[in-house]
């Protein structure tokens, strides 16, 4: 890694000057070139499109320039007659071959950066990304850290996106859970998706891979630096394709370390409570959470839905019928609508609990409480 | 049989019956222009919705699922209802006229193609009000979030067969008409630019309709009959609909701007007063601009994950368009070179067309570099890149046609400083609203969004600005063409000193039939 | 007009096209209801074909007595010819976007599914043509190319002959072999149309292998169903022109009608010959 991540001075000027002669508002302050390259790739691709930018800048001038001038020389007002000249078979072929030639230069280094790109051999940890509407899954396959899994949802209130409260500082780009990665590490995203197309994108890392339902795509990235990253789904998903940002936050060897210890941690903690019996209080109040991280985007926090998309829980046959009709909906999901199956996204407990809130929230007074040891009866 | 002895028919009902059941390509033209009109103050309106929108960050007027139906709806509307109508208002106008044939080569079936667009707009519409609401799925309709919607997408999917079937009709009968209806002397290398390209693209709408047509097909059957071709579980797989999808989307986007290449290269050689420079190479520009289109599907799905071979290869192929379409701009330029140059509107919307899709093009080629599109598929940087083809590009070239054979078909000349003013209104919004979105882009905002985060809200609010003055620009479009069909300066058969062509030949406004004896060519 | 080079016949102004457009929105918004189960749907689907078939017979009626009226030279001949190719040319691409989702299914979707990293999602699957997908869990039989296939194969190829049998009958003004060609040509295909529905009922019944049956029911029977709904329509359009001809329509040298028929004919065997070699064969 000797290569030093510099700024090529010549493009940038030509770019510069291209966009102080093109743009009305090419001013300092506004971000007008992709975000500040946090991987090595990332530089490269920064530099290629400046290259890219300063080639066709030089044509753009030369072309227009010679417009210009015919529009100036020959205008009637100017005097003179028209020609009446038609063909030119020389100046012709001389047009056609050199933009083939400049074509080529400007394919070769391309093609070296996008091999570099798609070589995601020897990666130093595997982590699998798994898109659901509207969440992001991380699952670590492989390397330190490997069998640590969680869910990855927006945090913004919805009161800030609504008006209601001031917007924080990064508004739609936060989330409950960031991915942890260390810094100077190759690191693999394997993305998948459980229900449509996601786009796993985040732009200082140079990355944007497709998530394809039932497919697995990789991709892979290696921070130079350590900071946080964001970035969001770019493929649209639906009506949350806007809420489901992307946190990528690089620490270094010593803090990933730490990390990994924090979730080990908590991993042993949420599999004690599996045995015990939960009262339904309790289970109200985590179900609670549970649903407004996981159900309330269809669902409503109401309980109402948004039919018919997506229909109300509150008086809903299921959510007040049978409980077996109940488990199985939220298990398995109804294939071919947007509800999902849950039953790998979610633990047992978070399960019955969230199937307990929704018998007993609203005009639901079921008053069934539901166990984790239930659930895990009927799990296929 | 009313049929006089040309095969003419005098009779011809009047009133509103006339429109109904007339079998003349101006009437037809005419039906054509009206109704892609609407559609593009449809689509334009939807335009402003998501620019109000979009106007600052947070949710303001639409629910998030709404603002994907308008995205949808808007694209749709503006493609297969506005720009591609428009063009086929302007064959039907105007390759009869510039081939020298009385009519098209089927009266009753031209009529045909115009009223199917009616019911496949109906459709399109009335989704905006069903239960669940329109596709919010993006004009590419890619499942399986398409297979997810609901009585919407359906109405979608058989609104886009029914255009199928009118623009393969509308297609074919100007494939026949070029082919077989010239007149005696009016040999191929002879024929207008603007009837090449269109003969090209009518070629290209019959190659690409049908793939279309399959590919919605598959996800009704997905959706309803129980078909896998698009999931996974059953074997199939959500890209093989957008490698359909796309091996008709990259041809449409030449179906989209090959007719206004046409026009552009009508109306230079008219205003600079000097034939076209290279026709030879034009055509042959245009051909191999269509045939490398079939080629280079795959710079659409650059992060779907397609093998690192197929990448090179697609973004190579791609590459290579922009050989024969700079052939084209530079044969332009020299058709100016040394010429006698006026600027009435038709030439200046020539001129903002050449300078503003070349910036498209530009980009588009920044866009086929794999390494960089990774960094800006699905950005705004798309949406500036094909704004500036295909409304500086295809949008441009219309109002450049309309301005340009408005005389001929009004026998009126329009007020040229309004037009002018037009002109120049919609050159500054245009940019306005388009150019900062390419900035949004590289900093990272994703396309098809309702809501974004603090650091794009000021481009965006630029944008969102130009984008009314630019809808309001429109307006007084509307204006100026009423205007002028009402009433006017008479126009001379050839208001254009320096235009050519037979058009040019029959009185302003063009009669009701023309051309019924064939003129030689020479 | 004397000069017969230059005149090209203009239909007078005609309502067909309008009630086509009706005959269209009623059939596409009756799919609509009726595939989301509203009740009105297939009465509006009932309905527009009634419109359709209204239409086309309207049309076509109209379009038959400018023909025998000798409205048509040579010239509107050739338009006929061009839009005819053209349009077969437009359901060649029809066809091809099915034949590369069954070439996709087989080179690209079925072996990605069962590479290495797909084992994440879709552990011990493996990747055999016939093939249902991963997640299906059933058991079925393909279809095997000998037997009613192979048959229905001769069948559509002896078709095709009997038809260029009949077409040189109508060049040679004999009638009865122009007459018995098309007979021929249509119980054969009426044959071709039956067998193949027997093949159907008997996938469904014993085979286990239905359109749900994962990529491979899906292309077999939307590739076959296409075909055989084109060959259904072929069938229509022969007996039309049979029709026609029992009524003394066509001469040797003018029967454009009977050619196009012909022409679609032929496309629809060539199909079918592909059909056979992708879809059964290999
Ligand atoms: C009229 C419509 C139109 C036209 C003409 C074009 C023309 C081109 N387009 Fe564009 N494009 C679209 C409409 C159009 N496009 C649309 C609608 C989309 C998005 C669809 C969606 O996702 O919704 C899109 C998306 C799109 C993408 C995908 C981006 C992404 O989603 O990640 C790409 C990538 O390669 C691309 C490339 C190109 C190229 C290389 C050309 C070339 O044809 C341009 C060639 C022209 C020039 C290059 C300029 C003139 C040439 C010279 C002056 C000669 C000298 C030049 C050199 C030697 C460099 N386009
Ligand atoms: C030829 C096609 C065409 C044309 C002409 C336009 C024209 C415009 N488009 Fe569109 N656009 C597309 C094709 C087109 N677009 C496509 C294919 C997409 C992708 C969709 C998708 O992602 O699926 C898209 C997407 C798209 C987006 C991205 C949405 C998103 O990703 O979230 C935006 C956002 O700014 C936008 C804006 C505009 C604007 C402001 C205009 C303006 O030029 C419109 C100006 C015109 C008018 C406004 C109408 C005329 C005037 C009146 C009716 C008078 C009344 C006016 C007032 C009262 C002010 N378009
Ligand atoms: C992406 C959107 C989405 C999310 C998130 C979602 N659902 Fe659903 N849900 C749906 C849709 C759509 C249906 C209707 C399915 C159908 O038509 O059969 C549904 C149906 C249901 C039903 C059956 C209701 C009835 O009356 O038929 C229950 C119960 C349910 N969901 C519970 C949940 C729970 C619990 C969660 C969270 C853990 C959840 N849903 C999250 C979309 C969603
Ligand atoms: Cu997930 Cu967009
Ligand atoms: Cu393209």
């Amino acid at each position: 890694m000797s290569k030093q991540a510099q700024p090529i001075v010549v493009p940038r000027l030509a770019t510069l000057w291209a966009l102080t002669l093109l743009s009305t508002a090419a001013e300092a302050a506004y971000e007008v070139n992709f975000q500040q390259p946090a991987t090595l790739v990332a530089q490269e691709v920064y530099d290629l499109h400046l290259w890219m930018m300063a080639i066709c800048a030089i044509i753009f001038c030369l072309v227009f320039g010679v417009m210009t001038y015919s529009l100036i020389k020959h205008r009637r007002a100017s005097g003179g007659a028209a020609a009446r000249f038609h063909e030119n078979t020389r100046v012709e072929m001389l047009w056609t071959a050199i933009p083939v030639v400049i074509l080529i230069g400007m394919a070769w280094p391309v093609t070296k950066t996008l091999l570099v790109i798609r070589d995601s051999s020897n990666a130093d940890i595997t982590i699998k990304v798994t898109g659901y509407q509207w969440k992001w899954g991380y699952d670590y396959l492989k390397g330190e850290g490997e069998g640590i899994r969680f869910m990855s949802v927006l945090a913004t209130p919805q009161d800030q996106i609504d008006g209601k409260a001031p917007k924080g500082e990064h508004y739609l780009l936060e989330v409950d859970r960031p991915l942890v990665v260390p810094v100077n590490k190759k690191i693999r995203i394997l993305t998948t998706s459980n229900d449509v197309i996601h786009s796993w994108y985040v732009p200082a890392l140079a990355v944007q891979q497709d998530a394809v339902t039932g497919f697995i795509r990789d991709t892979w990235f290696r921070a130079e630096r350590e900071g946080v990253f964001r970035g969001q789904c770019s493929q649209l998903c639906g009506k949350g394709h806007g809420y489901m940002p992307i946190v990528v936050e690089v620490v270094s060897a010593e803090k990933y370390a730490a990390w990994i210890a924090k979730q080990q941690q908590e991993m042993v903690a949420g599999a004690e409570d599996k045995d015990k019996v939960w009262q339904l209080a309790e289970l109200m109040q985590r179900g609670e959470a549970v649903y407004g991280k996981n159900c309330s985007a269809c669902h409503q926090p109401t309980g109402k839905g948004i039919p018919p998309a997506f229909p109300a829980l509150d008086g809903s046959k299921v959510a007040t019928g049978p409980k077996a009709a109940h488990i199985a909906t939220v298990l398995n999901g109804r294939p071919g609508t947007a509800m999902q199956a849950f039953a790998a996204q979610l633990s047992d407990t978070d399960i019955a609990a969230v199937i307990t809130y929704e018998r007993n929230a609203w005009s639901n007074k079921t008053g069934d409480v539901l166990q984790p040891a239930e659930i895990k009866a009927v799990r296929r | 049989m009313n049929a006089t002895a040309n095969g003419h028919s005098d009779h011809r009902p009047s009133g509103w019956r006339r429109w109904l059941t007339t079998t003349n390509h101006k009437d037809i033209g005419t039906l054509y222009l009206w109704f892609s009109f609407v559609m593009f103050m449809l689509g334009g309106i939807m335009a402003l919705l998501i620019r109000a929108e979009l106007f600052q960050p947070g949710l303001q007027f639409l629910e998030p699922e709404r603002f994907n139906q308008i995205v949808t709806l808007h694209g749709l509307i503006m493609v297969f209802g506005a720009i591609m109508p428009a063009f086929v208002g302007f064959a039907n106008w105007m390759i009869p006229l510039q081939i020298g044939a009385s009519d098209m080569a089927f009266g009753r079936l031209n009529n045909w193609s115009f009223w199917l667009l009616i019911p496949a707009s109906l459709l399109l519409i009335t989704s905006l009000f069903v239960p669940g609401g329109a596709a919010g799925v993006g004009w590419t309709l890619y499942p399986p979030l398409s297979v997810q919607m609901g009585i919407g997408m359906d109405l979608t999917i058989f609104a886009v067969h029914i255009l199928g079937i009118s623009s393969i009709l509308g297609s074919i009968n100007i494939i026949t008409t070029v082919l077989n209806l010239r007149a005696p002397g009016m040999t191929m290398m002879k024929i207008p630019m603007f009837t090449w390209t269109w003969l090209i693209t009518a070629f290209l709408v019959i190659a690409v309709m049908p793939v279309f047509a399959g590919a919605v097909t598959m996800i009704l059957t997905d959706r309803h009959f129980g078909t896998s071709f698009f999931s996974a579980a059953g074997g199939g797989d959500p890209i093989l609909y957008q490698h359909v999808f796309w091996f008709f989307g990259h041809p449409e986007v030449y179906i989209v701007i090959l007719p206004g290449f046409g026009i552009i290269s009508q109306v230079v050689p008219a205003f600079s007063r000097k034939p076209l420079f290279g026709y030879t190479s034009m055509v042959y520009a245009t051909g191999s601009i269509a045939i490398l289109g079939f080629f280079v599907w795959g710079h659409h799905m650059f992060t779907s994950g397609m093998p690192v071979t197929a990448q090179l290869f697609y973004m190579y192929a791609t590459m290579l368009i922009a050989v024969p379409t700079g052939v084209k701009v530079f044969n332009w330029i020299a058709t100016m070179w040394r010429g006698q140059l006026t600027f009435e509107t038709p030439m200046l919307f020539a001129l903002g067309f050449i300078f503003l899709f070349v910036m498209g093009g530009f980009s588009g080629l920044v866009l086929a570099m794999t390494a960089v599109d990774v960094q800006m598929h699905s950005t705004y940087y798309v949406v500036a890149h094909f704004h500036y083809t295909m409304v500086a590009g295809a949008l441009f070239s219309a109002f450049a046609a309309v301005y340009f054979w408005l005389p001929k078909w009004t026998g009126h000349m329009y007020d040229e400083k309004l037009a002018k003013l037009h002109f120049w209104l919609t050159m500054i919004f245009f940019n306005v609203t388009f150019f900062v979105q390419h900035f949004l882009g590289l900093a990272g905002m994703p396309r098809r969004i309702p809501d974004y985060a603090l650091q794009f809200a000021d481009f965006n609010m630029i944008s969102s600005i130009g984008a009314f003055g630019l809808g309001l620009s429109q307006l007084l479009f509307l204006y100026i063409v009423i205007v002028c069909i009402k009433g006017g300066a008479p126009a001379a058969a050839k208001p254009w000193d320096g235009a050519e062509g037979l058009e040019w030949e029959v009185p302003s406004p063009a009669p009701h039939h023309t051309w019924e004896v064939q003129p030689v060519v020479k | 007009m004397t000069n017969r080079e230059s005149y090209y016949y203009v239909p007078s102004p005609s309502y067909w096209p309008l009630i086509g457009a009706l005959a269209l929105l009623l059939l596409a918004s009756g799919a609509v209801l009726w595939i989301n189960a509203y009740t009105l749907g297939p009465a509006l689907v009932a309905a527009g074909f009634a419109v359709l078939i209204f239409m086309l017979a309207g049309w076509f009626r109209v379009v038959i007595k400018e023909s025998e009226g000798g409205l048509y030279n040579k010239r509107v001949d050739s338009s006929f010819r061009w839009a005819m190719s053209w349009f077969i040319f437009s359901e060649v691409m029809f066809f091809a976007a099915f034949f590369g989702a069954l070439f996709y299914a087989r080179v690209f979707s079925v072996p990605d599914l069962a590479s290495v990293d797909s084992q994440l999602l879709w552990p011990n699957f493996s990747a055999i043509w016939p093939n249902a997908g991963p997640g299906y869990k059933g058991n079925f039989s393909a279809m095997a190319a000998m037997g009613i296939p192979a048959i229905n194969t001769l069948l559509l190829l002896s078709s095709g002959a009997t038809l260029t049998w009949a077409h040189w009958g109508l060049l040679q003004n004999k009638r009865s072999q122009l007459i018995l060609g098309l007979i021929l040509t249509i119980g054969l295909g009426l044959i071709f149309i039956s067998l193949q529905a027997h093949e159907y009922s008997h996938a469904y019944a014993e085979m286990n292998l239905k359109l749900t049956t994962g990529i491979y029911g899906t292309t077999f029977y939307m590739l076959t169903g296409f075909h055989g709904l084109h060959v259904t329509i072929g069938v229509t359009m022969l007996s039309v022109i049979l029709l026609r001809v029992l009524r003394g329509h066509f001469k040797p040298d003018h029967h454009f009608a009977f050619e196009a028929v012909a022409w679609y004919w032929h496309f629809v065997d060539v199909v079918w010959l592909l059909l056979f070699i992708v879809v059964y064969w290999i």
